[in-house]
């Protein structure tokens, strides 16, 4: 970081440009004198040359002095971990605290894929991903087209439903906790009182699926709302006027137009919704209220990211979680490029 | 025929009901928190339940500090969550505005290593990043924490994206022309533009850190960040029948600031989101 220390008197590379004589403004003529004008000419143009060069390097180093930051850390405590779990999880690690065992090829791949805790995880996994981007998508199209109406006090509803955003993943599952109890939560204490069977929330799989989205979906779909509504605004309003002489409705207007135009943000979405959703990992955690805390007692909600904690982290078998770490991830690209292809597929037609 | 265009009319009663609904509907969970944990435990199991705030807040608050180290947990959390906000947002800066405004080789292929990482699960890596941390000894400390949260892609990209417009090229060329060195250019001309931007990734990466669970999970054993200290407090409740008034009171605690936060920045909150989804 030698460019910070320096004295910004260096430049001189303008010094050359026309507009640069010494009639310049301010700052410059007091650098001048602080270099002192005792020097003999050749000192001078010297001291012109060096000024010189040191600029032209400022100029060609500052960028990538600038960036360094950003691709050192990132590549210590980002790429180089990633690539490293590609390295562990071909080595038999075996609770072996600090000593590396033998190679193992792709042992513990077969292992991981064909472990029925981590197929179950899988299976969960897309489970929960799918009950809830789906509904959260359609959710916040739809609130988002109200939002894009000509509204009284925008702000505040905009703030509004992005409430629960501001609540951690930790403290909205407790609160739905409280709400999902199998036994005196409020949901089945009503169920009861008029007259239903409760529901067994934390031992049912697919309710426990249907409970952890709910939860998903209450934080994040007021934030892709407002996504959504960012992108409505952007669309030309010229184009609602002319649908509106060509005699189309509000809905006819929506399908149309809106969704059409909004399809670089509706791509955006389920992409980013995808590479979070696949990583559910505090909801099934703390859901569970068995002591192992492994995604309920029989696995029924434990997701993928689970599995590799749970392996990884508690168990240490590093390069199980390594492989599973290496699966999902996989996974999440495929999914990723699939979801690319179809939403570009679908809304092209629709347009 | 419609003569009445988009922009004069008004949306009616429905539009405002259907809104009103989702909004009751978001916020009754976390009133629901506030009102549990402010009844005692015999009142809070009683059916039908509480629908208004009791007075038992203040006891409840107090069990919390009795049975976690509530303040320290939070303390811990601001420490981590502003060390990161600051430190991406410093770092994001600069990185942003030498791919917005600066010519160097390599700009675009980097570029796009960012935009790629960004769709990269880091936390897959959580068991390399937790042997990394063991090895160097950080295990249990807040600087393992912080350290992976230090930079990320996704500010790397957002301030490029604002900075782009943000500074006009000619402000750059008039401050080489007057000499000013290119660090001198990024402190007089880039920063303060950077301003509005850098508020609200601090707003973002803030929040992100504070609210995360699963790397300060992996990465602490008697530390405690506030949502661990959360996580503790819920498994000390769980009895015979949970209590729910301390598990309720202690998630409304640890949700005030960053209510607070809400109240005072959710306008950049909602502009940051609206920005940023217009641009990427």
């Amino acid at each position: 970081m030698t460019h910070h220390a320096e004295p910004p008197a260096g430049d001189v590379a303008t010094a050359t440009d026309p507009a640069g004589g010494p009639s310049s403004p301010g700052g410059r003529d007091r650098r001048t004198r602080a270099a002192g004008s005792s020097t003999t000419p050749a000192a001078e143009t010297r001291r012109l040359i060096r000024r010189q060069r040191r600029s032209r390097w400022d100029l060609k180093l500052s960028p990538y002095l600038y960036i360094s930051p950003f691709f050192i850390l990132f590549g210590l405590l980002g790429l180089y971990p990633l690539l490293y779990t590609g390295y562990l999880a071909f080595f038999d690690w075996n609770r072996a605290y600090y000593v590396r065992g033998d190679f193992v090829g792709l042992d513990n791949f077969r292992f991981v894929l064909t472990d029925p805790v981590f197929i179950k995880s899988l299976v969960n996994t897309f489970s929960i991903f799918l009950m809830s981007s789906v509904p959260q998508v359609i959710l916040a199209v739809s609130i988002a087209a109200l939002l894009d109406r000509n509204l009284r006090a925008k702000t505040f509803w905009r703030m509004s439903v992005l409430l629960p955003f501001v609540v951690a993943p930790t403290a909205a599952v407790l609160i739905f906790g409280s709400l999902f109890a199998d036994q005196y939560g409020l949901i089945n204490q009503f169920l009861e009182s008029i007259g239903l069977q409760p529901i067994l929330w934390h031992v049912d799989r697919w309710w426990s699926h249907l409970a952890i989205s709910g939860m998903v979906n209450w934080r994040w779909t007021g934030y892709n709302t407002l996504i959504f509504l960012a992108a409505m605004q952007a669309v030309p309003r010229e184009l609602y006027e002319s649908a509106a002489i060509d005699g189309a409705g509000r809905v006819r207007q929506f399908l149309s137009v809106t969704l059409p135009m909004i399809r670089p943000t509706m791509i955006f979405v389920i992409i980013t919704s995808t590479i979070g959703g696949l990583q559910i990992f505090t909801e099934p955690r703390l859901f569970d209220n068995t002591p192992n805390r492994e995604g309920g007692p029989d696995h029924q909600y434990m997701t993928s990211t689970l599995y590799i904690y749970v392996k990884g982290i508690e168990d240490q078998f590093y390069g199980r979680a390594s492989a599973a770490a290496w699966v999902l991830f996989l996974i999440i690209v495929g999914i990723a490029i699939l979801n690319f292809a179809i939403t570009r597929l679908l809304t092209r037609r629709s347009a | 025929m419609r003569t009445r265009t988009r922009f004069s009319d008004r949306p009616g009663f429905l539009v405002y009901g259907l809104l009103g609904a989702f909004v009751i509907g978001s916020a009754l969970p976390l009133y629901w928190s506030f009102v549990i944990g402010s009844h005692t435990k015999g009142e809070a199991d009683n059916f039908p339940p509480p629908i208004l705030p009791g007075g038992h807040f203040l006891e409840n608050a107090q069990r919390v500090l009795d049975t976690v180290d509530f303040w320290q947990a939070m303390l811990n959390s601001i420490i981590v969550s502003t060390v990161c906000a600051v430190s991406v947002v410093f770092f994001s800066t600069l990185a942003g505005y030498a791919f917005a405004k600066l010519k160097f080789r390599g700009s675009n292929a980097l570029m796009a290593f960012v935009v790629l990482t960004m769709a990269v699960p880091v936390q897959l890596a959580m068991v390399p990043l937790f042997i990394l941390m063991r090895d160097y000894g950080l295990l249990d400390t807040l600087a393992a924490v912080a350290l992976p949260t230090l930079v990320t892609a996704f500010g790397v990209f957002f301030m490029r994206q604002y900075l782009l417009d943000a500074v006009p090229d000619e402000l750059i060329e008039a401050a080489r022309v007057d000499g000013c060195t290119q660090i001198r250019t990024f402190w007089t001309v880039a920063l303060p533009a950077a301003r509005p931007a850098a508020a609200i990734l601090f707003l973002f990466t803030f929040m992100q850190v504070w609210t995360d669970y699963m790397w300060p999970l992996v990465a602490l054993q008697k530390t405690e960040t506030l949502q661990i200290a959360l996580d503790r407090l819920a498994l000390t409740g769980q009895g015979q029948t949970t209590d729910y008034a301390l598990v309720l009171a202690g998630t409304a605690m640890a949700t005030i600031p960053l209510l607070l936060l809400f109240v005072l920045a959710g306008r950049q909150l909602v502009a940051g989101i609206m920005q940023g989804a217009v641009k990427g």
